[in-house]
């Protein structure tokens, strides 16, 4: 699989396109990552459209209807004020899919320039903007997460500051891997030799090189950071209810088990499908963009 | 290999005096008041600045910085405000049996995860390692939180198998601490009833925090299987007649296992982190839990002792691997 | 009488995304016991592939034989299950390779490679395994045989610590372990330093004369070939062009691709010959060229050689070659 993956990143642009798609959906699990990321995106915008309760959106209370289990009307059933569940899940889908993305995307803004920077740059930059990321990356994000939500005070916004903040050094670090390895290739000597900018060597080597590790390392994180918002809303540290963000949910449906344990089951399940979609998603994608680095 | 293991140790030591700056750090750009919450919430502005004094929080950040470094070198951790307990006692207290639930849940990965992993690389595209490939990012994917209350549910609410939260019942007195890991103290005192009760309490815990471990050692050593098996000193090995046994479990093996141990390395941090989860959801009374409850009540002196206990167990963890490197990787003795 | 080694008709076809590459078109060949053949062509021949095949190396898929026979002592290989194909690996075909560095295992001792191979011959001839003493004993052995000093010392150190010269001796004394019938040599000296590569030379050569072991040898280089084999064959594209005996082939190639492997090698003795290079390259074996694989390429080629593929003729005692216009 790999040895004609190989052939996909030296092959000839059109040829490798055609190969590309041939590898990715020959793969089961990349179409389903595929798939699973694509029912996500279309929930999210198409959500206040198409949620059977509209009115449950904001959290209204209907004390006559609540606790539910699934039926017809309710698929998932409903809450302890009455909500449709599966309503409040699907809007939940929007606010995970634009904090994954968010939260990657700043991540990923902030660390590729520092480590194309680092990479080209050398000496005692690089070793000053190194140091610093390696400081980050010393302890396991999640604790590091909950000590700056903890700083910050809880809340979603805080949250995502603190995820954020966790988030940069790995991007730093590859673009530093891929910047100081294209650094060394012989067409950039050649370039500097023929007296091109540092700018121009940038954009035209560096970061074309670098796109395939970070888009597949992107789709990873986004999975990731969705996991991660989720984490801090069930501890109580991220989203406050009546938010209707996955984890928070979670965190209130605990004290409803195990009696009405369906109100727990729809928002994980959701969690699970779509980390699940980004990672497939990613793991395809790294298969025929950037197959050398196998690592998990 | 002494120059090699010395150098890691400084850098080890410098990233440890980093994290003491980064939580510094962390603690003073609260923007809550932590002199405040000391005095408690109805105190006067004079109690707030007597607390302010008690706490040297009056100082400058300097000279706060020094007393910071030079307790925590005491083993002096800081008080939390919101009990006014003494932090190291506390994390002394919850540390061991966070520590043995990571250990048994790492000793779950590592057992089930290179097994899989040699396996899937010898069945490569064969159903199995499709199975284990969706088996394998479904452990990363699922959040450890809601697997945790399905498997609550399920064994131990509907099938009544297990016990759901806690290390012990609450009726059990558990032991004086020998080495605070109560499957070891038990056992050394040989109260068998009680290492049952320990092994049953800890079952479900581990299983969740071992799942995504489990996921990316199993990953890495399939990717690096598949990597040695196309070796040529695989082939070569196969030419001269070795048994295809001993060139999957060693010749092949002993290469893939330089990698997985780098992620055993680093996913010990990780669990270390996810018992925040793990621990909320099973009740289990160790530093995760600790940080969680301060983190919420914003008391942070107790968030930030936990955040460099974690810290400086995955410093160690990653210190070990360096030296494992060292003694599996004959290429390094010499550097 | 049968041969030690038969190929007849060998094909091999790798498959892959952009179609099928018949990478062995056709092969036939013959070794008799205590022999010496050298294989000569361009990189992408075929030729390494052809050796691997008879220790059953192929990675398959993407390999897959097409059709032919490989005889050893009349028993098909082709046809043997991987069981059986054990049996034979370092017993009875035992092969050395181009890169010394990258075919000895990083992580493990040389001895504990050495022991491992001896044991595992044991264990595929169905017999029970010699003791790691015992086979640490043939070890040294071996390594002194192939006159390597210090045996014991070397035994437990580890391949980085070897040079490039050291290394090769290491897996030569490997293959012997099992006292094969014939050594299947691929570029056994093309990684190695040129005053080293003689020395290797000289003792593969030794080994050859002194364990009346058959021997064919693989190489891009018509000297190491020369200075080894009594006979010699020239692969082009995945096909057999020429086999004669080395000195016929040296003084009168018949076959167009010999004449110009042949020119293209400077000549140390009359340096006013510059040596000439074939016009245009080897061609893709996915869609060859019809007929003669060499046409494309060849100064005399016609019409006949783009549609009929030729068969090996013998036209001088011995010597065969496959050209619609070979002539003495």
């Amino acid at each position: 699989m790999s040895a004609v993956a190989e052939q996909a990143v030296a092959a000839p642009p059109r040829r490798r396109l055609r190969l590309a798609v041939w590898l990715f959906t020959r793969s089961f699990s990349s179409v389903l990552g595929l798939v699973l990321v694509a029912a996500i995106v279309l929930l999210a915008l198409l959500g206040p459209w198409i949620v059977p309760y509209p009115d449950d959106v904001q959290g209204g209370i209907n004390l006559a209807n609540k606790l539910q289990p699934p039926s017809w009307q309710h698929w998932f059933g409903t809450d302890e004020v009455g909500n449709d569940i599966l309503t409040r899940v699907i809007i939940g889908a929007r606010i995970s899919l634009l904090v994954g993305i968010g939260i990657t995307a700043a991540a990923a803004l902030i660390g590729v320039p520092l480590g194309i920077l680092a990479g080209l740059a050398g000496g005692r930059l690089r070793e000053v903007i190194m140091r610093f990321t390696d400081l980050f990356l010393s302890v396991p994000g999640l604790v590091l997460a909950i000590a700056l939500v903890a700083a910050l005070g809880p809340g979603i916004v805080n949250a995502m500051i603190a995820l954020i903040l966790v988030w940069w050094p790995g991007y730093v670090r590859l673009a530093e891997s891929k910047a100081l390895s294209i650094r060394e290739e012989p067409f950039i000597e050649a370039a500097r030799v023929a007296g091109a900018q540092r700018s121009r060597i940038l954009w035209r080597h560096v970061l074309p090189n670098s796109l395939s590790p970070l888009i597949v390392k992107m789709s990873m994180d986004i999975g990731q950071a969705i996991l991660a918002v989720a984490s801090l809303g069930f501890i109580g540290l991220g989203a406050k209810p009546p938010t209707p963000e996955w984890g928070a949910m979670i965190s209130i449906a605990r004290g409803y088990l195990p009696e009405w344990w369906w109100y727990a089951v729809a928002p994980g399940a959701f969690i699970y499908l779509a980390v699940l979609g980004f990672n497939l998603l990613g793991d395809g994608l790294r298969d025929i963009l950037d197959p050398r680095s196998n690592r998990g | 290999m002494a120059g090699y293991l010395l150098r890691r140790i400084l850098l080890a030591g410098l990233m440890l005096f980093g994290l003491v700056c980064l939580t510094f750090v962390i603690a003073n750009v609260a923007p809550s008041d932590p002199a405040a919450l000391a005095a408690g919430p109805d105190a006067g502005r004079s109690q707030i600045e007597q607390a302010r004094r008690d706490y040297g929080l009056d100082k400058p950040l300097p000279e706060q910085f020094l007393r910071y470094v030079t307790d925590l070198l005491h083993g002096n951790f800081g008080r939390s405000v919101a009990t006014g307990r003494s932090v190291g006692t506390d994390l002394a207290r919850y540390f061991p049996a966070t520590l043995e639930l990571v250990i048994v849940a790492m000793t779950l990965g590592v057992l089930l995860g290179v097994p899989l992993g040699v396996l899937s690389a010898l069945r490569k595209d064969g159903p199995i390692d499709h199975a284990t490939r969706i088996f394998a990012v479904s452990g990363i994917a699922l959040p450890p939180f809601w697997f945790g209350l399905l498997l609550q549910l399920g064994f131990a609410t509907w099938l009544g198998l297990l016990p759901t939260s806690g290390r012990l019942s609450v009726f059990t007195e558990p032991p004086d601490p020998i080495t605070g890991l109560l499957l070891v103290d038990s056992a050394l005192r040989g109260n068998w009833a009680l290492l049952g009760e320990a092994a049953s309490y800890i079952v479900l815990p581990a299983i969740v925090l071992s799942l995504p471990c489990l996921a990316s050692i199993l990953r890495v050593n399939r990717a690096e299987m598949v990597e040695a098996l196309r070796m040529d000193y695989v082939v070569a090995a196969r030419a001269h007649g070795v048994t295809p046994w001993r060139i999957v479990m060693v010749h092949a093996l002993k290469n893939a296992m330089l990698p997985t141990l780098a992620i055993i390395g680093l996913r010990w941090g990780w669990m270390m982190s996810s018992t925040v989860l793990v621990e909320t959801v099973f009740d289990w009374p160790g530093i995760g839990l600790y940080a969680v409850s301060s983190a919420i009540a914003g008391d942070f002196k107790p968030v930030m002792g936990v955040t460099l206990i974690v810290g400086l167990n995955f410093m160690i963890a990653n210190l070990i691997v360096d030296l494992l490197y060292g003694v599996l990787d004959p290429r390094l003795r010499r550097a | 009488m049968t041969a030690l080694l038969e190929i007849s008709d060998y094909r091999l076809a790798f498959d892959s995304f952009d179609g099928t590459a018949q990478v062995l078109d056709g092969i036939d060949l013959r070794l008799e016991a205590g022999a010496t053949l050298g294989i000569v062509g361009e990189t992408g021949c075929g030729k390494s592939v052809l050796a691997r095949s008879l220790l059953g190396l192929n990675p398959a898929p993407p390999a897959r034989v097409v059709s032919g026979a490989i005889r050893f002592r009349g028993d098909d290989i082709l046809r043997l299950p991987e069981r059986g194909m054990r049996r034979l690996r370092g017993r009875a075909i035992a092969m050395i390779f181009q890169d010394p560095a990258s075919y000895l295992n990083p992580l493990l001792t040389i001895g504990t490679q050495m022991e491992d191979a001896i044991r595992g011959q044991d264990a595929a001839a169905g017999q029970s395994k010699r003791p790691r003493s015992k086979a640490r004993a043939l070890a040294a052995e071996l390594l002194a045989a192939v006159g390597l000093p210090e045996p014991a010392r070397l035994l437990d150190s580890h391949p980085h610590m070897l040079s490039g010269g050291m290394r090769q001796r290491v897996l030569i004394a490997m293959a012997l372990a099992g006292d094969p019938a014939l050594l299947v040599a691929d570029e056994p000296t093309t990684a190695l330093d040129v005053t080293v590569q003689a020395q290797v030379l000289a003792l593969i050569a030794r080994l050859v004369a002194e364990r009346g072991l058959a021997l064919m040898l693989i190489s891009h280089d018509l000297g190491v070939v020369a200075a080894s084999c009594a006979r010699v064959a020239v692969m082009y594209a995945g096909t057999v062009v020429e086999e004669a005996p080395t000195q016929a082939l040296l003084t009168n190639p018949l076959h167009p691709y010999a004449r110009g492997l042949l020119a293209a090698v400077p000549d140390l003795d009359h340096p006013e010959h510059r040596p000439q290079g074939i016009p245009g390259s080897i061609p893709g074996l996915i869609t060859p060229p019809p007929g003669c694989r060499f046409h494309p390429r060849c100064p005399i080629a016609t019409e006949r050689c783009r549609s009929e593929k030729p068969l090996p003729r013998e036209i001088l005692p011995g010597h065969a070659v496959a050209c619609h216009h070979a002539a003495p």
